[in-house]
């Protein structure tokens, strides 16, 4: 159990460098099953560590310390309920792609397997860290290993997306390390249950300062979750990456909103002293505006991959909104937002890149066009190529329904019960200071599922009820079950909601109150036959 | 002293975010490059100016902590400077490959 803590880095770390030890096209084969052996033992690590987490009474799985050294000195590992749940959401997606790259996207240039087990380990290690520091350096691994993978396949659009995601990443890093450095000026301390300690004993006169060094802190991390203004790269970038990338590439935005609630709660939470709710109100209208923008800029898209990725940004849009509103309910019921949200985009990613197979470029343009001024080219004679399974349509049609019913937060699906979460969780709270905000986010939640839905629809209507003569995309069935294997994880948080809900509560509950997460890092005991002894 | 080094990051800082501003990609990399020093300066102010100090251990002090100056920032600084020189070369690769695919050095991919 001890050692299994750490598992979620060392893993990808080893089965990394064994892959690029194989190296070359020729030993293929052995990377992508080496890759998928790894994805799904990290799916089987993430539940132990989720479940162990959940039954400790604190929530706090365990803390792992590295070299033994104790927690305000060196690095520690922090195993609590939101860490496992980000865990385990991680390691399904990208299991998922990393099947679905098997059919032939891992083809299309090299080191795919080693970058995305790379990437794996930076947003694991991100998840896990329990110090600034650290997170600075599984931030920089994981951007690195992404950079890579956005330009996988290689031409001229994704180079140019490419380079903008990585101007931006690399500004937002310096940002960060500005604001690293004023709060270690400030505090002494990179430790973030040590931080959490300190912060409500600075005084008067550096506490501008402090607030200066997790603004800046904030702000680069604002440009990782997409809040708009910070967002323009994003969709260019989502758009242009290939489909298993931008799928898992769902979960980077979302390690950006993680450490805003990890952070948020833990430093500035309630009984932070004159600290208290620092920047509530940014996240609170930065992510309505995010809301706003993302559901204009998906009744705007032309092409489903843009459509998909402002829905990326109105899903990180609700979460940071829900968080500056810094209610115990609204917080789970955010989480449970994040997980149905992250597993439906992951799936249409995927399912983008089938459902447009073998459509000639361009044709969503055109078809906007059409709709514009009418259909003037029927004389196109194009020949059937590709063997029709009449199924095919069929099956793909009822995927994209569910990724529309959840991403659009219509019944059945997990997508409805998330909203319904939020927003009763956000209306049935006690009078609080900002009604009219409120009311407005509320607003804007709904709406935005209205757009999200209208948006989905004439994508639909455009690429299945197209006209007769399009090919039928050829779809193998490993580039299927990972699509079906997400979405039905959706249906089944809509029938386990009960237990889900459950868990997110109290995952919440811990975050705003944290003094046991601060306990667990600073106290736990040196127990050096526990830490060192066989699993 | 402290003038010497507030200067010089802001003028580093000042130049590299006017460079990172350009259309150009050579600009945007110096600038990039800049903005790092001067953080990478910062970082260390931050941790506390001393001057007449030994860099890590004076032969008297061994004992004596405070006379030691704080290893953490140089420890950060040394992650910073290795962590932006890789994902700079990174750049710097992607930077070619969007000269060779465009013919332009524009960081739009065209000329306006």
């Amino acid at each position: 159990m001890n050692n299994l803590m750490i598992a979620p880095v060392v893993l990808p770390l080893f089965a990394g460098a064994i892959m690029l030890a194989l190296g070359g096209e020729q030993r293929r084969n052995i990377s992508a099953a080496l890759n998928i052996i790894t994805s799904f033992a990290l799916v089987a690590i993430s539940i132990i560590l989720l479940r162990a987490a959940d039954v400790a009474p604190t929530g706090v799985a365990g803390v792992y310390r590295l070299g033994d050294w104790p927690a305000p000195f060196a690095i520690v590992l922090v195993v609590d309920r939101l860490a496992t749940l980000m865990l385990l959401l991680t390691s399904l997606l990208a299991a998922a792609a990393a099947v679905f790259s098997l059919a032939r996207w891992h083809r299309a240039g090299v080191l795919f397997h080693p970058l995305f087990q790379f990437m794996l380990m930076g947003i694991n290690g991100a998840f896990l860290t329990g110090d600034l520091f650290n997170l600075f350096v599984f931030i920089e691994v994981l951007l690195a290993a992404s950079y890579g993978l956005a330009l996988h396949g290689s031409g001229s659009a994704r180079v140019k997306a490419g380079l903008h995601y990585i101007a931006v990443n690399l500004v937002a890093s310096l940002l960060f390390l500005i604001g690293v450095s004023l709060i270690y000026g400030v505090t002494g301390t990179l430790n973030m249950a040590d931080l959490a300690t300190r912060i409500p004993a600075i005084g008067a006169q550096d506490r501008a300062l402090l607030e200066a060094g997790a603004g800046i802190l904030g702000i680069a991390f604002l440009v990782k979750a997409g809040m708009w203004p910070l967002c323009f790269w994003l969709p260019g970038t989502y758009a242009a990456a290939p489909p298993p990338v931008a799928a898992i590439f769902a979960v980077l935005t979302k390690v950006g909103a993680y450490i805003i609630i990890r952070l948020s709660l833990l430093l500035f939470g309630d009984g932070t002293g004159a600290s208290a709710q620092f920047g509530d109100q940014l996240l609170l209208m930065g992510g309505m505006a995010t809301v706003a923008f993302g559901a204009i800029g998906s009744l705007a898209s032309q092409d489903m991959a843009r459509l998909a990725s402002f829905s990326v940004l109105v899903s990180s849009g609700t979460i940071l909104a829900t968080i500056g509103l810094g209610q115990v309910g609204v917080t789970g019921a955010a989480l449970f937002y994040l997980i149905s949200s992250t597993l439906g985009l992951g799936a249409f990613f995927l399912l983008i890149e089938l459902v447009e197979r073998d459509r000639e470029p361009g044709a969503d343009v055109l078809a906007v066009t059409r709709e514009l001024y009418g259909d003037e080219d029927d004389s196109e004679n194009s020949q059937e190529t590709g063997i029709a399974i009449p199924a095919t349509i069929g099956i793909l049609g009822v995927a994209f329904i569910s990724c529309a019913l959840v991403i659009s937060g219509m019944p059945p699906l997990s997508g409805f019960v998330a909203k319904f979460a939020i927003l009763t969780t956000a209306l049935g709270s006690p009078a609080n200071e900002l009604p009219l905000a409120i009311w407005i986010f509320l607003f804007l939640l709904i709406v935005s599922g209205l757009a999200a839905l209208i948006a989905m629809t004439r994508a639909g209507i455009r690429s299945f009820w197209a006209s007769p003569d399009r090919t039928i995309p050829r779809v193998r069935l490993i580039e299927m079950a990972p699509v079906a294997v997400l979405l039905l994880l959706c249906a089944i948080q809509t029938v386990e909601a009960g237990p889900i809900m459950r868990f997110m509560q109290a995952t919440a509950q811990s975050l705003h109150a944290p003094h046991h997460y601060v306990r667990g890092v600073l106290d736990s005991p040196a127990k050096p036959s526990d830490s060192r002894g066989p699993t | 002293m402290e003038i010497v080094l507030a200067i010089g990051i802001g003028v580093l800082a000042g130049s590299g975010v006017w460079l990172l501003l350009r259309p150009r990609t050579f600009q945007v990399i110096i600038g990039l490059s800049l903005l790092s020093y001067a953080i990478n300066l910062f970082i260390v102010a931050m941790g506390r100016l001393k001057i007449d100090a030994a860099p890590i251990l004076g032969s008297h002090a061994a004992a004596d902590i405070t006379g030691l100056p704080d290893p953490l920032p140089q420890a950060l600084v040394l992650t910073a400077i290795v962590i932006s020189f890789a994902t700079t070369a990174l750049f710097l690769v992607v930077l070619i490959a969007s000269r060779g695919l465009t013919g332009t050095d524009h960081v739009d991919g065209r000329e306006p």
